[in-house]
């Protein structure tokens, strides 16, 4: 049973929509939120709750891809993986930063602390290459950069834009 | 320097305020449309002004907005794009930094020419920062009496909702956004026309947010004034121009629709980086083809770069140089698209794959002489998919066959990619 402090939360913000259905995303990102993954019971609570069946909701979730289904890090790395990002550095800092965590895509780190995942382009080609992790963007990346970055998040409490 | 009339309060570092926009004449064109424009007014104009879609289609804004009729029912909608996954594309979000309340007067005005009742602004997840500005500025606007119940005093009431996305290109797709908003699987949608029947069975439009930032200029400085800032005679307005890749100043800027690449490579975004020479470019995002350096004095609008074979896209370019493997960014664009494909339709689903194992082969040297035949014929049936997501895929691969099949045919030669 998700808190019923959320389930509040999920209802007047359900109530306040034209359709119960438009809000299917905002509420599997606030369980996201609250549990740092979409969790099965979290699912199926909020299908009934948007008016879909399970069924439809797991449909959405796995279509999307800042939606987890899986447990992530406190911070998910998403890389940039247009084809500007790709010019700069040709694959090789998600291989540098997978390595350096000792992950492959979409696992966690042992201490809990990252995930990486390709993500399509973010739309920060002017800066490339460039990631959004928890929605703060990070541009010019080299593996020094990368290296201060994954420092400088350890220290940091998770604060969450809109989802990590 | 360059007129600027979408960026003309853009200042380093902030969106520009409520205030900032209507000392520039912002909302004027709101105010004289609720008092005494109709909805035909606001159309004719558009017309006049011959503004197409920025977001990639390009079809003509007027148009779109006359098929939804007269007696179609209500509630209307429109809806307004700020998706903008298409690799190279990052207009929108500079346009939401520099001044929400021109996208925000646009969608209104669109609003008022089809009598909706309600918008949706639709927006990517890596964009949150934006949509929380978007956000912000309208709450503004309505207490400023420009959104909401009566505006301005009329009998014109309308109202604007972000709808966050959760990701995924295809969700750019008009119909497919439709789908998303819903809350169902976005998959594009064939034989329907939203204008009579888009979201929740209502007559819709959907146009891109930079589209929608030029109706205001248009209605306040009129429809021959917008035409007259293209460059060309095929060209209208001015053009949120994107330059990334192997350049001195990569960025966004204003520029007339119809400026050849030339110009805005050498003076606008300093040229080529030290040691870099031009190999190729892609004028309008990932989903147009490559072009090589021969193509620099086209016209980048629409009619000019269809007559040389080639589409606009998004005014998105990608610069490449002599060290960037052609067939490599053609693996990275295909791997992209195959893994943002919507599943739904087999041409694509099945085909886009089929497409990435013969470039990846080639790429690792295993590629042999009738890959070549194969890719150009399943690049061509790509055109059998359920929507342009597909067709849009190809088009890389097309042009990196037509101009650069000898650097494709070395990494067969040689065994290995030439470039490694």
């Amino acid at each position: 049973m998700i808190p019923e402090p959320l389930r509040e939360k999920l209802k007047s913000q359900i109530n306040q929509a034209e359709n119960p259905r438009e809000q299917a995303v905002n509420v599997m990102y606030e369980i996201q939120r609250h549990y740092g993954y979409l969790t099965d019971e979290g699912l199926q609570e909020a299908a009934a709750m948007v008016g879909a069946t399970p069924l439809e909701l797991e449909e959405l979730a796995t279509f999307y891809d800042f939606i987890y289904r899986e447990p992530v890090g406190r911070f998910v790395l998403h890389v940039c993986d247009g084809v500007v990002c790709w010019m700069f550095h040709e694959g090789s800092l998600f291989d540098y930063m997978c390595r350096k965590l000792g992950v492959c895509a979409g696992e966690v780190s042992a201490d809990g602390m990252f995930t990486v995942l390709p993500t399509a382009c973010i739309g920060y080609c002017d800066q490339a290459p460039a990631m959004v992790v928890n929605g703060r963007f990070f541009g010019h990346l080299t593996p020094a950069l990368i290296d201060e970055i994954l420092e400088q998040l350890k220290t940091e409490t998770c604060d969450l834009v809109l989802c990590r | 320097m360059y007129e600027q009339a979408l960026f003309k309060n853009r200042q380093e570092g902030r969106p520009a305020t409520l205030a900032e926009y209507r000392a520039g004449g912002g909302y004027q064109a709101l105010t004289d449309t609720v008092n005494k424009l109709s909805p035909q007014d606001l159309i004719q104009a558009l017309k006049e002004s011959g503004l197409s879609g920025r977001g990639g289609a390009g079809f003509p804004t007027w148009r779109k907005w006359s098929f939804v009729h007269e007696n179609a029912p209500h509630p209307r909608y429109v809806g307004a794009n700020t998706d903008e996954m298409e690799p190279g594309t990052f207009k929108d979000r500079v346009l939401v930094n520099t001044d929400p309340h021109l996208v925000i007067e646009g969608i209104i005005l669109a609003g008022y020419a089809i009598k909706a009742q309600k918008a949706f602004y639709f927006i990517r997840p890596t964009y949150e920062m934006d949509a929380q500005i978007i956000e912000r500025e309208l709450q503004v606007a309505r207490e400023a009496g420009f959104l909401g119940q009566n505006i301005l005093g009329s009998d014109f009431s309308f109202d604007i909702a972000v709808h966050r996305s959760a990701g995924r290109y295809i969700c750019g797709e008009a119909t497919a956004m439709v789908q998303a908003i819903m809350g169902r699987r976005p998959h594009p949608q064939k034989n329907v026309h939203m204008t009579d029947a888009g979201l929740w069975d209502r007559p819709t439009i959907v146009n891109n947010a930079e589209t929608l930032a030029c109706v205001p200029l248009v209605i306040r400085n009129g429809g021959a004034w917008f035409k007259g800032l293209a460059r060309t005679e095929t060209g209208a307005g001015t053009k949120l121009y994107c330059i990334s890749g192997k350049v001195v100043r990569p960025g966004c800027y204003e520029l007339p629709m119809g400026i050849p690449f030339r110009e805005i490579l050498e003076e606008v975004a300093g040229g080529m980086l030290p040691g870099s020479e031009l190999k190729a470019f892609i004028p309008g995002g990932a989903s147009t083809s490559f072009m090589p350096p021969k193509f620099m004095d086209v016209a980048m609008d629409i009619d000019s770069l269809k007559q040389v074979g080639h589409r606009f896209g998004t005014g998105a370019i990608i610069v490449f140089d002599q060290n960037t493997c052609i067939l490599g960014a053609t693996l990275n664009l295909i791997t992209y698209f195959a893994r943002e494909s919507c599943g739904f339709c087999t041409p694509c689903r099945q085909g886009l794959p089929y497409i990435l194992d013969l470039i990846q082969r080639l790429e690792n040297g295993e590629g042999e002489e009738d890959f070549i035949p194969r890719l150009r014929e399943l690049a061509g049936h790509m055109d059998k998919a359920y929507c342009a997501f597909a067709p849009g895929a190809a088009a890389p691969v097309k042009g990196m066959l037509q101009y650069f099949e000898a650097e494709v045919r070395e990494h067969i030669i040689q065994k290995k990619c030439p470039f490694k």
